[in-house]
């Protein structure tokens, strides 16, 4: 019972973020001069002031800041998250269905970089010190300073323009119906985008994996375990992985802010319809502050809820931590 | 059955790029053992004992230089020979819970076998729970039973034990010898790497004293009894530093690895000292049925 | 040779390209910049190294042109963040108990939204355009410096002169100012360098998304959003070089960075 205490602590505390989270982005947004009267009066040129003052009333922006909030919040709380200027439909809606797309370019991109980065760290490892080891070192040093936005042009460069191996964006063929996609289809234009997006943290995936693997052949119980006759590739599968995969695991769910952060630039660069997409036509433009606002919390719920699994994962797994719960 | 002649071990080091020097640990050290008793290396602390089950084991770094002579039954003990016997008839007890896998349960790290585990359990009086238990579920007496027990699970010939008792109690300590006694009783060799010279008395049959990386004497456990019997002027000055001997410490300092000295290692600290020794090491003679590496030696 | 003077020289040869950017894009006349449209959509050249663009415009001009607004751009608000860092740092491992609670817990706000989106939000708050990405840049890098200091100053704090100090009755704010800070300085000044390649990387971004600096301004984040048009039909130089100019410059600061930690505190840096 008491293994659920650490948890349900961080649960507490991250309810306290969320919601000083919710007060910051609030305030922030409201102090965006870019707001519903500019919109108004932009889009209405030559409007009377009576007017203007007939929508500050329907608005509700005259109202005490502290009450606005709290309306808002309710609302957060009771599912009802405003409504999205731009896509003139509720922000919930347009966050699930675009979250939806989002999840499976997340998903695949945030796979194949922890297969990938753990693979590539565990032969870096194993080959420690050694010309291999130092070049793709290097190698991924020199990818986590590439910005996400040019390699995704790259590929795009690449893979589309100059190979054609791969459409040039969205999530499906244009001009046909939703329902005549095939699966292929959908993955075919998956694959760039979700390796764009998996560049980043797959690097630091395997550079942080080799620094454990390491770890675990420095130790004494590898010492050991050689000296028990056991050869490095047998020490990786019997120690190392044993070893590195839980560090490695609680990494990549504690990646979601990158995750999340790079998909805008994913989503963008391949006109891909998700949830990252959307936050770049809620910020310009005549700005969708409902809808910004709706994203912003649910990134932080999105990241909240990565950061809660690797909690759980080295609380509950990790046999030294389970014992010191007891 | 084992023999070390003449082993030197240095580590290359790099100092920025290209400035290299290699640093001497052990310098012609001899030690062989024999069927059926234990060979205690004692020696103080930080004097690269440990770094000797390394070598006989081949699990050094790999920067590591190996100079001399290991034989096997005779037979030279190359990186092939050590790969075929480490884990089966040449076998390490190492010294704490840290060599034994944090995040692996016991039973499997000491054999896949569960019919061995369950026998060396059996011999050692734990419970066949304990298989399932982590390392850190483990006592300090379950640990040091495991550890013997992840050793003998190959059947060694050969068992090399590393500062095996430090952290137990007398009583777990003694319990832990009688554990290698055994050992060697049924026919194989122990070699036990250790710093209580105490100990090693009680308990070893021949005791070799490590000195600043080499072994200065190899005598039998019962010279120990006076110092009149031992051979080499270090021995003696360990004999009249146990606490039942009036506890007397020598002047001076072991030398530090990396300035070991030309000639003989423990010259600088010697009262019978004379220009000869500081000139070249001493070659090991017998004497009184014991070895020793001293010009003066009686 | 000695690994001192090969740092400095390092050092110095960075230093020099950097400075031959900024001078070059900042003193490039209007006229480098014109459009040409006899000279329109060419690939790289012996002429023209990086190609043109469609309006014939010179792009390696233009890179040097928005490199050199990220270097400014990146300086000031790397320079903000580590001053942020700095007073963070400070207050957190000067101050009792709680305040070094309040100031993590503050940090784990600023960490539970995407960096990303919390720059935009700001940019939008500001209006967007070059203040808002300023500030937006400068207030969501601190963090990870701010721990550095914290730490270390934590460690200074433990020794026994300010202990001393603090029992002949001098002030927090005091010992801070005369003791610690001065510390400080190696740290927060490498601590600034490494910020720095961030901070470029960020306003790229966020201009490539539309937030940052107007269209108007040769930008590489513009320059990159642009080249998205002309990909399809195989103008490909057009995002290739000026991007890879800018993860090559993001790098020599980094080098840079780190030669200098060496050269100030030779035994904890590794080249």
């Amino acid at each position: 019972m008491s293994k659920l205490k650490p948890i349900a602590v961080y649960i507490a505390r991250g309810i306290t973020l969320l919601l000083a989270v919710s007060i910051c982005s609030f305030i922030l947004a409201s102090a965006s001069p870019i707001n519903p009267e500019t919109r108004y009066r932009l889009s209405h040129p030559g409007v009377s002031d009576e007017k203007v003052a007939q929508m500050r009333d329907y608005w509700g922006i005259d109202e005490p800041p502290v009450q606005r909030y709290l309306g808002w919040l309710g609302g957060i709380l009771r599912g009802d998250w405003g409504k999205s200027t731009s896509y003139r439909q509720p922000v919930l809606d347009v966050i699930g269905v675009r979250f939806k797309t989002s999840l499976a370019l997340m998903l695949t991109a945030w796979t194949l970089s922890g297969l990938f980065g753990f693979g590539i760290g565990s032969l870096m490892a194993v080959f420690r010190g050694r010309p291999l080891d130092r070049i793709v070192k290097r190698v991924c040093l020199f990818m986590c300073s590439i910005p996400t936005f040019w390699i995704g042009l790259v590929f795009l460069a690449v893979f589309a323009a100059m190979l054609g191996w791969f459409p040039f964006g969205l999530a499906v063929p244009a001009g046909v119906p939703p329902e005549q996609v095939t699966l292929g289809q959908r993955i075919h234009h998956l694959i760039l985008p979700a390796l764009t997006l998996s560049f980043l943290s797959f690097s630091n995936l395997a550079l942080h994996t080799r620094e454990k693997l390491i770890d675990v052949y420095d130790s004494d119980f590898a010492l050991f375990a050689r000296a028990r006759g056991e050869s490095d590739t047998k020490i990786l599968f019997r120690h190392g992985i044993r070893n590195a995969l839980i560090p490695a695991i609680t990494m990549q769910f504690g990646s979601f802010a990158e995750l999340f952060g790079g998909s805008v630039f994913a989503e963008n660069i391949f006109s891909y319809p998700g949830l990252g997409a959307a936050v770049s036509v809620a910020g310009t433009g005549a700005t969708d502050i409902p809808l910004f606002l709706g994203i912003v919390m649910f990134s932080a719920c999105f990241i909240f809820a990565g950061n809660l699994i690797a909690n759980i994962l080295t609380n509950l797994i990790d046999p030294r931590t389970k014992e010191a719960a007891r | 059955m084992l023999d070390v002649k003449n082993l030197s071990l240095s580590f290359r080091m790099y100092d920025g790029a290209f400035r290299r020097r290699d640093l001497k640990v052990i310098a012609n050290l001899n030690v062989s053992v024999r069927e059926g008793e234990i060979l205690a290396v004692a020696g103080s602390s930080g004097s690269g004992k440990s770094l000797l089950a390394h070598a006989i084991l081949g699990v050094l770094p790999k920067n590591a230089i190996l100079e001399g002579e290991m034989l096997w039954f005779g037979k030279p003990l190359d990186a092939a020979l050590q790969k075929k016997l480490r884990g089966h008839q040449l076998a390490l007890v190492p010294q704490s819970v840290t060599y034994l896998d944090p995040l692996m349960r016991v039973g499997r790290q000491i054999s896949k076998e569960k019919e061995t585990v369950k026998e060396l359990f059996g011999r050692y009086h734990l419970q066949d729970e304990v298989a399932r238990r982590f390392p850190h579920e483990l006592s300090g007496g379950m640990t040091r039973r495991i550890l013997i027990s992840a050793a003998l699970a190959g059947e060694p010939k050969v068992v090399i034990a590393d500062e095996p008792t430090p952290g137990l109690s007398p009583h777990l300590a003694e319990h832990a010898m009688k554990h290698f006694r055994e050992i060697a009783d049924s026919g194989s060799a122990v070699l036990l790497i250790t710093h209580d010279i105490d100990l090693a008395v009680r308990f070893a049959d021949r005791i070799a004293v490590f000195y600043a990386g080499t072994t200065v004497e190899t005598a039998n456990a019962s010279d120990f009894a006076d110092e009149s019997l031992l051979r080499h002027p270090y021995s003696r000055a360990l004999w009249r530093a146990m606490p039942q001997n009036g506890f007397s410490p020598t002047d001076g300092t072991q030398p530090y690895a990396g300035s070991l000295p030309a000639g003989c290692l423990y010259a600088p600290r010697c009262a019978m000292r004379t220009p000869e020794c500081v000139s070249a090491p001493p070659e090991p003679r017998d004497i009184r049925g014991g070895e020793v590496s001293c010009l003066y030696a009686t | 040779m000695n690994r001192r003077l090969s740092a400095a020289i390092t050092a110095g040869v960075i230093l020099a390209v950097i400075l031959a950017i900024y001078i070059g894009g900042t003193f490039l006349p209007e006229s480098a910049l014109r459009a040409d449209f006899s000279q329109k959509g060419l690939p790289p050249s012996a002429s023209h190294i990086f190609g043109t663009d469609f309006l014939g415009r010179d792009m390696f001009t233009r890179t040097v042109k928005g490199l050199s607004i990220s270097l400014v751009i990146g300086a000031a608000a790397s320079v903000i963040s580590a001053f942020i860092a700095l007073a963070v740092g400070v207050t957190a491992a000067m101050g009792r108990g709680w305040v070094d609670h309040a100031v993590n817990w503050f940090i784990d706000v600023f960490m539970s939204v995407p960096h990303t989106v919390l720059i935009i939000l700001i940019s939008v708050a500001l209006a967007r355009g070059v203040k808002g990405m300023l500030v937006g840049v400068a207030v969501t890098h601190w963090v990870g410096l701010a721990r550095i200091i914290r730490g270390e100053v934590m460690q200074i704090r433990g020794r026994q002169y300010i202990a001393a100090s603090r029992r002949f009755g001098k002030s927090p704010l005091w010992i801070a100012r005369k003791h610690i800070l001065p510390h400080m300085v190696p740290q927060f000044f490498v601590g600034l360098i490494l910020l720095f390649p961030h901070a470029i990387m960020h306003e790229s971004g966020l201009t490539f998304l539309g937030f940052g600096l107007p269209p108007e301004q040769p930008a590489i984040g513009i320059i990159l959003s642009e080249s998205m048009k002309y990909i399809s039909g195989g103008a490909v130089w057009l995002a290739f070089f000026p991007g890879l100019s800018l993860v090559v410059l993001v790098l020599l600061i980094d080098k840079l960075g780190n030669t200098i930690r060496y050269l100030l505190e030779p035994r904890e840096a590794q080249l």
